[in-house]
């Protein structure tokens, strides 16, 4: 039995309010004139105005940010899934006495820090012609995100009864047949909250975006971070484009909130 | 093939022995068709990992600056003296290890208090809930700008209005405390993920000993320590460790805000690498911090990888 609290409650709802109020007070400046944004005694109350994302979509550019984010996001989620599932499949009905090793190793590679191999990944980028392109970086999430997506594949596979794969291998399925009309319609689930959270790290990375693209492939946090140039500073307008670069990967992130756990410790928490 | 069938005097009516043979066999994929299924996987991450960490450590032998086509061969350990001896190293990893280590305190601490107080049932838990989860889900450079301008400039931003009012004047934060400022920013962007594992972490104690404790009288406090807090064991380390990984990083938001200055008071591991390798092109120079901080990560790695290894149940 849990128990109620109104201490805790209020507590709660204050830490709550606290945690979000930046993001609530980057809502209302993107509704603000620039000279209302920057107004001190700040404003509360006042007239809001949609100019600023007026000003942002006619700002041709910053659809061509949008979309980039779009396509390397969901590019690499895609390629991802299509490697991740078969292996999280094989290795989760069908383990041999490597599997434990192989799911260990996978886990590793990703601890391999991204700032270590900066110098290579740049020179092999510009060597092939790829700086700047969406390719690198579609090439580059997927292989850094790959651990991230076998592991939480395989714990999610793990949880379906084997023998439903048996019996489809007994019917006379082949693999493919197994996987795509047995397994994925049985783990759908698991595989959506899978590609969110891809998604959402990708849509999010910036480390790469930042060093390897400048401004035909820049997703939207390399065109953010543009904003931090002084000459450029208009806060309304930087609070507008985050707004619209931040809602869609928030509504992800609150659906998918308890598998990404999962994802996220490797299965270690659940 | 040749006969347990036959032999089994309890006899499987109706199950002659070839066919149940071949069912036992059938039963199963042969590793001919389940090895090509995880092949691509493991190749793929094969390359991903000895190609790029190839390079950077021949490198980080090598004299190669972009800029200057004529500098090349060995370097000996030369890089890695330049670095040692130039102090950048020290400041980078001193830096480095002060914004890991009081992010991973801030989060930890506040993550699992916060973990459970959202244990306790009250109206609107679940919205609360998404709101205090919310700035994970934030690209850091929209984190890092927002704080950074709307709530911490000194002239127009709220927290300046604030300290003011009550008469304590506005301060530079990125001026005056720019560690603390990103430490400030990244704790904010982290706690919500330490919340969130310690919160899926709690909601698996035992109910039945939490409300035999209070009956004898434990308060709150004692039932967090006593109960809570190592029943998190597990899940606090696997934040730690996730953590740290992430937070050797840190490169956008000091990108935004600091661009590692003022000096280098914000230059970490990963922005030195940055700027010696795209801002002074020393590619050997970069190579060699980067292998620093590949070893950095991978003691702390080998922790993560023990505590993974044994919930996994292969």
């Amino acid at each position: 039995m849990k128990r109620r609290s109104l201490a805790a409650g209020v507590l709660c709802w204050l830490i709550a309010l606290a945690m979000f109020f930046p993001l609530f007070w980057m809502l209302l400046a993107s509704f603000k004139t620039e000279v209302e944004a920057v107004q001190t005694p700040p404003l509360l109350f006042f007239h809001p105005t949609l100019r600023n994302y007026h000003d942002i979509f006619q700002q041709a550019d910053y659809l061509a940010f949008f979309w980039n984010s779009v396509v390397i996001s969901v590019v690499s989620t895609a390629i991802e899934l299509v490697i991740a599932v078969p292996a999280a499949f094989a290795m989760a009905f069908y383990p041999t006495k490597r599997t434990r090793g192989t799911l260990l190793w996978m886990l590793s590679t990703k601890m391999l820090p991204a700032v270590g191999v900066l110098v290579p990944i740049y020179l092999l980028s510009r060597d092939f012609h790829l700086l700047d392109t969406r390719i690198a970086l579609i090439i580059i999430y997927v292989l850094s995100n790959l651990p991230i997506a076998v592991w939480m594949l395989f714990t999610f596979f793990r949880e379906t009864p084997k023998d439903i794969i048996e019996a489809s291998r007994i019917d006379g399925a082949g693999v493919w047949q197994s996987i795509v009309n047995v397994l994925l319609p049985l783990v759908a689930p698991g595989i959506a909250s899978t590609a969110l959270l891809n998604i959402i790290l990708a849509w999010n990375e910036a480390f790469w975006s930042l060093n390897l693209t400048a401004h035909d492939a820049a997703p939207l946090p390399a065109f953010i971070a543009s904003f931090s140039a002084p000459q450029g500073l208009f806060w309304a307008k930087l609070s507008a484009a985050s707004v619209l670069a931040i809602a869609p990967i928030l509504v992800f992130g609150w659906i998918s909130q308890r598998q990404l756990v999962r994802g996220l410790t490797f299965g270690a928490v659940k | 093939m040749s006969g347990a069938g036959v032999s089994d005097p309890a006899g499987r009516r109706g199950t002659p022995a070839p066919g149940r043979g071949q069912v036992g066999r059938r039963r199963r994929f042969h590793l001919s068709e389940t090895l090509p299924l995880v092949a691509p996987s493991v190749l793929l991450l094969l390359v991903w990992m000895i190609v790029p960490l190839a390079m950077t450590l021949y490198f980080s032998f090598r004299r190669y600056n972009l800029l200057n086509p004529m500098l090349h061969g060995w370097a000996g350990l030369s890089n890695y003296r330049y670095l040692v001896e130039s102090g950048a190293l020290w400041s980078a990893l001193l830096v480095t290890i002060i914004m890991v280590g009081a992010v991973l305190a801030i989060t930890v601490v506040f993550g699992a208090v916060f973990a459970a107080l959202f244990a306790n049932e009250f109206p609107g838990q679940g919205i609360a809930r998404v709101l205090v989860i919310s700035p994970f889900f934030v690209m850091p450079t929209v984190s890092a700008l927002v704080w950074k301008n709307l709530l911490m400039n000194p002239v127009n931003g709220l927290i300046g209005y604030l300290t003011r009012a009550v008469g304590l004047g506005a301060v530079d934060w990125f001026g005056r405390l720019p560690l603390i400022s990103i430490i400030w920013i990244v704790a904010w962007e982290w706690l919500p993920f330490a919340f969130l594992i310690l919160f899926t972490s709690i909601q698996s104690v035992d109910e039945s000993s939490v409300e035999a404790a209070r009956l004898d009288g434990a308060g709150p406090i004692a039932i967090f320590r006593h109960i809570q807090v190592p029943h998190m064991g597990r899940a606090i380390s696997v934040v730690v460790m996730m953590e740290t990984i992430f937070l050797i990083g840190i490169f956008a938001e000091i990108f935004v805000t600091t661009a590692g200055g003022p000096g280098i008071a914000t230059t970490n591991l990963a922005f030195l690498i940055y700027q010696r390798a795209l801002l002074a092109f020393n590619v050997g120079g970069a190579s060699a911090a980067g292998v620093i901080a590949i070893i950095l990560a991978n003691i702390m790695a080998l922790f993560l990888i023990n505590t993974v290894a044994k919930r996994l149940d292969v």
